[in-house]
């Protein structure tokens, strides 16, 4: 393949011919018309705020400069209850994909546990665990949990019967027929498990952190903005959700394929 | 080299169950196969006889009658049995080299001895130079030689082929069909191969077992008596036209 035709391959594969900098043209059009709006007075609520405001907002007064503190719990957060939650999905996915004993005994608890809604479990958490970081913890851990589990056990139970005769013919031992065959062989399945799981966990932390309400965090911060009118603070506290979202399941996405790879040793 | 071991197969009866109806596919097949023939089995699709490679290989223990290597009957796969099937099913996720290896797991030998093994075996399907290539970058052929020799770097006394050409180009057809006759004249090994090509049947075994389909059974039982492996010579077209005529029959 040239070197013209591999690159329009990975654009078409990104979705699209269209440079992206003909993206922006919208969203510039659509920033510009507020500014001019404000300044000629046909915005004038408190809610109509100008952008600069929302850009200094980080830096300004004590209650904006909060956001560098709300990112760094909300980053420490998800990365905790998503690691706890990525590890126990795994290890109940293998075990359900690997044994039809541990697949009967478990198996309808947890498709029925998956019918709930995460925030319905809000509620039972916070009387379990109390208002605090603990139950933050556990509503972002199940977030990742399910998507994790489901897409691992799948992957198991669905590797082709060929090859599950190919190590039987080799007479392979159980452990190699995991390593060598079924992990490899399940790995795409579980790399779409654990991308689910790192979005769905960080919708899960802002969510709890909106919900549970209390102590730091890019949610909490957004929701006393809110409290406060500082439409500043609101706007600055979504781009920047937006941003340490779009970061964080970047980064955790690399460093889950990497540790996948080298489990299944593909490295 | 395992020891030349007969393979006896005695009164084998084997039906699937449909829909709570047994379905026969091998009605009371009997064969026996002396160390280091070429034994071909062609018949129509349905007759049982990738069932009959199946039941020999160990990956299914559910039949009637007796299959019998070296006078002990044979249960689970073994590394005294081989298989070669029509997809190569080698691993895309292992290199050439790590998927034979992976055919020795189960072996206790000294790790150097191993590579060696794998060396050899690669070399006799002429894949040197591939080594560090994964089954993607392999062509059809190539990766059919490649599980072939996953297949022999476990030395075993019986090399099971399924069609093990079937999803080949005619050139890469005769190539392999070619580099086979070298193998087992190079090895010696036992090879009981499942065709559907009768001009390969005659032109590679020793022996032509014709099947007929619903049940399985076997018709008739051709040996292979040539001057010399030449397509065009008419003792091998007469005897293409009799095999021909058996399964037509």
């Amino acid at each position: 393949m040239s070197g013209a035709t591999l690159s329009e391959a990975l654009r078409a594969a990104r979705g699209g011919a269209v440079p992206w900098s003909r993206g922006l043209v919208l969203p510039f059009a659509l920033a510009l018309v507020w500014v001019w709006s404000i300044h000629v007075g046909w915005l004038s609520s408190p809610l109509a705020i100008q952008p600069e405001r929302i850009l200094l907002a980080p830096f300004d007064d004590a209650a904006g400069r909060e956001i560098w503190r709300a990112i760094a719990a909300s980053v420490l957060r998800y990365a905790v209850g998503t690691g706890i939650g990525i590890l126990l999905g795994l290890a109940l996915g293998a075990a359900m994909g690997l044994s039809s004993t541990v697949e009967r005994a478990s198996g309808g608890s947890f498709h029925a546990l998956r019918q709930i809604t995460l925030f319905a479990w809000i509620p039972l958490l916070t009387a379990w665990f109390g208002n605090g970081e603990a139950s933050k913890i556990v509503y972002i851990a199940l977030s990742a949990f399910f998507p994790v589990a489901l897409n691992t056990a799948t992957g198991l139970r669905n590797v082709p019967t060929s090859y599950r005769e190919v190590s039987r013919v080799l007479s392979l031992s159980r452990r190699q027929e995991i390593r060598r065959v079924l992990l490899p062989a399940a790995l795409p399945a579980i790399t779409i498990g654990i991308e689910i799981a790192l979005i769905s966990a960080w919708i899960g932390t802002v969510g709890a952190e909106y919900a549970i309400g209390n102590g730091r965090g890019i949610g909490t911060f957004v929701s006393e903005g809110r409290e406060q009118f500082r439409m500043d603070i609101v706007i600055i506290g979504v781009i920047a959700l937006a941003a340490t979202g779009y970061l964080a399941t970047r980064v955790c996405r690399r460093l889950s394929s990497l540790a996948l790879m080298r489990a299944s040793g593909l490295t | 080299m395992t020891e030349f071991t007969e393979l006896a197969i005695r009164h084998v009866t084997k039906s699937y169950v449909v829909d709570e109806t047994p379905l026969p596919v091998l009605q009371d097949v009997s064969l026996s196969v002396l160390p280091g023939e070429f034994v071909s089995i062609v018949g129509a699709s349905g007759c049982g006889k990738s069932t009959l490679l199946r039941l020999i290989v160990g990956l299914d223990d559910v039949y009637r009658g007796e299959i019998l290597l070296g006078g002990t009957q044979v249960s689970g796969p073994g590394a005294d049995r081989g298989i070669v099937f029509q997809d190569h099913r080698l691993f895309p996720w292992l290199t050439l080299t790590e998927n034979i290896t992976l055919a020795l797991d189960a072996f206790p030998l000294p790790a150097e001895e191993k590579a060696q093994r794998v060396r050899d075996a690669i070399a006799l399907v002429g894949l040197s130079g591939f080594e560090r290539a994964r089954p993607a970058q392999l062509s059809g052929g190539m990766a059919q030689r490649a599980a072939i020799a996953r297949a022999l770097v476990r030395r075993p006394a019986i090399l099971l082929l399924d069609e093990p050409l079937g999803a080949l180009d005619s050139l890469n057809r005769t190539r392999l069909q070619d580099a086979l006759l070298d193998i087992w004249e190079a090895q010696r090994t036992t090879v009981i191969m499942v065709t559907h090509d009768v001009e390969e049947a005659v032109y590679l075994s020793t022996r032509i077992v014709v099947m007929e389909p619903r049940p399985g059974r076997i018709r008739s039982v051709i040996p292979v008596e040539l001057a010399a492996r030449d397509r065009a010579a008419p003792d091998f077209v007469a005897l293409k036209q009799r095999v021909l005529a058996d399964l037509r029959h």
